[in-house]
């Protein structure tokens, strides 16, 4: 009886889906710039511990989603996001949450390396302490160690961490920019596109950290390199369109989409 | 024939040779543009230059130098005994002869006689004229004015045959130099360069003319007073001038000073944290609505004349801060006496403070809106709040820009002469009650350079003094203004 019934597959193939909690879940979520529509109706689903990319071609939402998972749209004007996200159950969206609050515990990574003017030290120690999460200057100076440690930086710069972040090279400063938000201990970080601006051995560095990173936080990545996707992420959504066509475990997403349009798009018959 | 008239003539030659070359360059072509090297309306253009441009500058020398070959020429005729006299006398003759010289056309021939037998009637025949000659006429002067109106005529008559000659002949030249490869474009375009470096080299000039007349007449006043009582002289009692060297004044500019910074302070201390406020609250919180409202409102306080701010002061703001501190130690001591005068530093500093509001704002706004988004992201990212983003990024990275701003803006304070006139005082006094009034440098150049002046006593020459004084600080304040937001611009690029 080892032949199971297509049934019985669906139902073990959910189990197994199961297994992993939910860290954050979308519900026809639509965001509109003014009265341009930029998502439609998207319900994807992040897992706890794992690492989920977002491709698809420039101008396809995947940023705009990303975006939404912490809020920092508000801070563009003109921007509405209906549908509803949470985050351990809770509604990001309701007026109860602090949007602050929010933030700390979903951190965020931009495509350009933004290291604040201020040495390395500063820029690490800044979100601890405006959140008040060391006691003492000791336990700030481990705080940052810790943090620089975990971003792979931390062999590189630890004689020299009063000089200033923007000091440091293109790569350096994107690890300093996530040993940042790796230093408010954030349960999710968001990181668009953290690569695009880095040469390939910086990539590779960054790509590696992510893999380490993802035993103690949930990653969504934005990607727009399907190889990049395919290395550091064990769930891949596809977006077109500002619709999300098809989420799936990336090892089946590279090798037999569900959907057609995934298929071209691997394929590089359009992006 | 006037100069005006010339100027028809030259410019009616340059049209008329401006059609003429875009006719001849499209002749030339046969209606095939590509043909031409350049479009047919810079042949015009170039035709025109030529015809007009080297008459002008004919005319422009021509002006400039004539009159002192006449006049050099009308002295000449002058009589032995009158050649004999001390220069001042021969001036004042050859002022004399000119005046009489634009009389005489209004004469009829008749009265030209009358006037040449008797020429102590020369006087009131021209009154009755409208020319007013200042002393009796000498019988030389009325030969000499007719020589000098002869020469004037002949000048002209030879200047305007010269300057449309030239024109017509630059003119056909132009016509004939035409031709499809001439390169009329690079030719007209190589004129228009010269003409935007005369532009931007009159602006400069003007300010060394400016600082050179300043300096001349700053140095005349050194001559009589020494540069060490000038600059650290605590006295500023310049006396009267004219009152004879028994009563030469003091020229201490140490309380001036006081009294310039004295005030540039309180009014920075009034301007920088609600110009301040206003460009955080403009760059990081106001919605688009309310930004687009309220930055032109605020700019328009910087467009209010100083010396509307000047009454403003004069008229409500002293007054009231006179009679709200009687009523304060009315409350206090019993004692009704205000002990804020109308006229002081504090009246002076608010109101210029409230006109340095807009600079200081819109210059900030400018510097905090140019720092990156990606900074307010990475910090808004991390779970800062707006405020924390501004205190703890946005200001530190702005910071040198703004300082530079604010130098700016206290080189204007220092600068700023209206207000202090009427709202400040004039006693050049060195104290520190805010309360009191006190003098600027600005106030005293005012004060003495109006009224009824000797131009070379000391008394007005000190104005100049004053003036390079103030002139120096305000452009060290700009300069390291200027270099603070170089610096802070290569930042982000």
């Amino acid at each position: 009886m080892n032949i199971m019934t297509e049934a019985a597959t669906e139902e073990l193939l959910e189990k197994k889906m199961n297994a992993v909690p939910l860290k954050m879940v979308g519900k026809d979520v639509s965001v509109f710039y003014g009265d341009k529509r930029a998502l439609y109706d998207v319900n994807l689903n992040v897992r706890e511990n794992t690492v989920t990319a977002l491709i698809g071609p420039s101008g396809c939402g995947k940023s705009t989603f990303l975006r939404t998972l912490n809020r920092m749209n508000d801070t563009i004007d003109g921007c509405r996001v209906t549908g509803m996200i949470t985050l351990d159950g809770e509604d990001v969206y309701d007026p109860s949450i602090d949007v602050v609050e929010l933030r700390a515990r979903v951190g965020m990574v931009f495509q350009k390396p933004n290291p604040f003017p201020k040495s390395i030290y500063e820029n690490v120690a800044y979100g601890p302490r405006i959140h008040g999460l060391a006691k003492s200057k000791a336990e700030l100076d481990q705080v940052v160690e810790q943090s620089l440690q975990k971003a792979g930086l931390w062999n590189e710069v630890k004689d020299r961490l009063q000089e200033g972040g923007t000091g440091l090279s293109g790569g350096q400063q994107q690890r300093l920019c996530i040993a940042r938000a790796v230093a408010v201990s954030p349960e999710v970080i968001l990181m668009d596109e953290p690569c695009s601006a880095l040469d390939p051995i910086a990539t590779a560095k960054v790509e590696e950290l992510i893999h380490e990173l993802r035993t103690n936080f949930t990653i969504v990545i934005v990607t727009h390199s399907m190889q990049q996707a395919a290395r550091v992420s064990q769930r891949t959504a596809m977006f077109h369109l500002g619709n999300l066509v098809e989420e799936n475990d990336t090892d089946k997403m590279f090798t037999n989409p569900d959907d057609q349009r995934t298929q071209d798009y691997i394929m590089g018959r359009f992006g | 024939m006037s100069t005006t008239l010339l100027f028809a003539i030259l410019l009616v030659i340059a049209v008329v040779a401006f059609i003429l070359g875009r006719m001849r360059a499209g002749a030339l072509s046969q209606g095939r543009s590509s043909a031409l090297h350049s479009r047919p309306n810079y042949y015009g253009a170039f035709a025109a230059l030529v015809a007009f441009l080297p008459p002008l500058i004919l005319v422009a020398i021509w002006l400039a130098v004539s009159p002192f070959v006449i006049n050099s020429a009308v002295r000449d005729t002058f009589p032995q005994e009158v050649k004999g006299q001390s220069q001042a006398q021969q001036s004042l003759a050859f002022g004399m002869v000119s005046t009489i010289a634009r009389g005489l056309p209004w004469l009829s021939e008749d009265e030209v006689r009358a006037v040449k037998q008797d020429p102590s009637s020369l006087q009131s025949v021209f009154a009755g004229k409208g020319v007013a000659v200042a002393a009796e006429a000498q019988p030389y002067m009325l030969d000499s004015a007719a020589t000098l109106n002869a020469m004037a005529q002949t000048s002209r008559t030879l200047l305007s045959a010269l300057a449309i000659a030239l024109s017509v002949v630059g003119a056909f030249f132009a016509l004939r130099v035409v031709a499809p490869r001439f390169r009329a474009r690079n030719q007209v375009e190589r004129v228009m360069l010269w003409a935007l470096l005369l532009a931007s080299s009159i602006a400069i000039l003007t300010t060394v003319g400016i600082v050179a007349s300043m300096l001349t007449e700053a140095l005349r006043f050194f001559n009589a007073v020494p540069a060490h009582e000038f600059f650290f002289g605590t006295v500023w009692d310049p006396r009267f001038a004219g009152a004879g060297a028994s009563s030469n004044g003091q020229f201490g500019l140490i309380p001036l000073l006081a009294g310039t910074l004295y005030i540039g302070f309180v009014a920075m201390l009034v301007a920088v944290p609600v110009g301040l406020f206003a460009a955080i609250y403009m760059a990081e919180y106001a919605s688009p609505r309310m930004r687009s409202l309220a930055k032109p409102l605020l700019e328009v306080l910087a467009g209010i004349p100083t010396i509307v701010y000047g009454f403003f002061a004069l008229v409500t703001v002293g007054p009231f801060l006179r009679d709200i501190s009687a009523q304060l130690s009315g409350l206090v001591t019993g004692n009704y006496a205000s002990f804020i005068q109308a006229q002081s530093v504090i009246t002076a500093g608010i109101v210029m403070g409230i006109m340095l509001i807009p600079y200081v704002s819109s210059l900030s706004d400018d510097i905090i809106t140019a720092v990156p988004r990606a900074l307010r992201d990475g910090s808004l990212g991390l779970g800062a709040t707006r405020s924390e983003t501004i205190k703890r990024v946005i200001l530190p990275a702005a910071l040198p820009g703004i300082v530079g701003a604010l130098l700016m803006t206290a080189s204007r304070a220092i600068g700023e002469t209206m207000i202090v006139v009427l709202a400040a005082g004039v006693a050049a006094r060195m104290q520190i009650n805010p309360f009191e009034p006190m003098t600027t440098v600005t106030v005293k150049i005012v004060n003495q350079l109006t009224g009824d002046l000797e131009f070379t006593s000391p008394q007005t020459l000190v104005a100049f003094a004053l003036g390079i004084t103030l002139f120096c600080i305000t452009l060290a304040l700009n300069i390291y203004a200027l270099y603070i937001v170089r610096k802070y611009r290569e930042q982000y690029e």
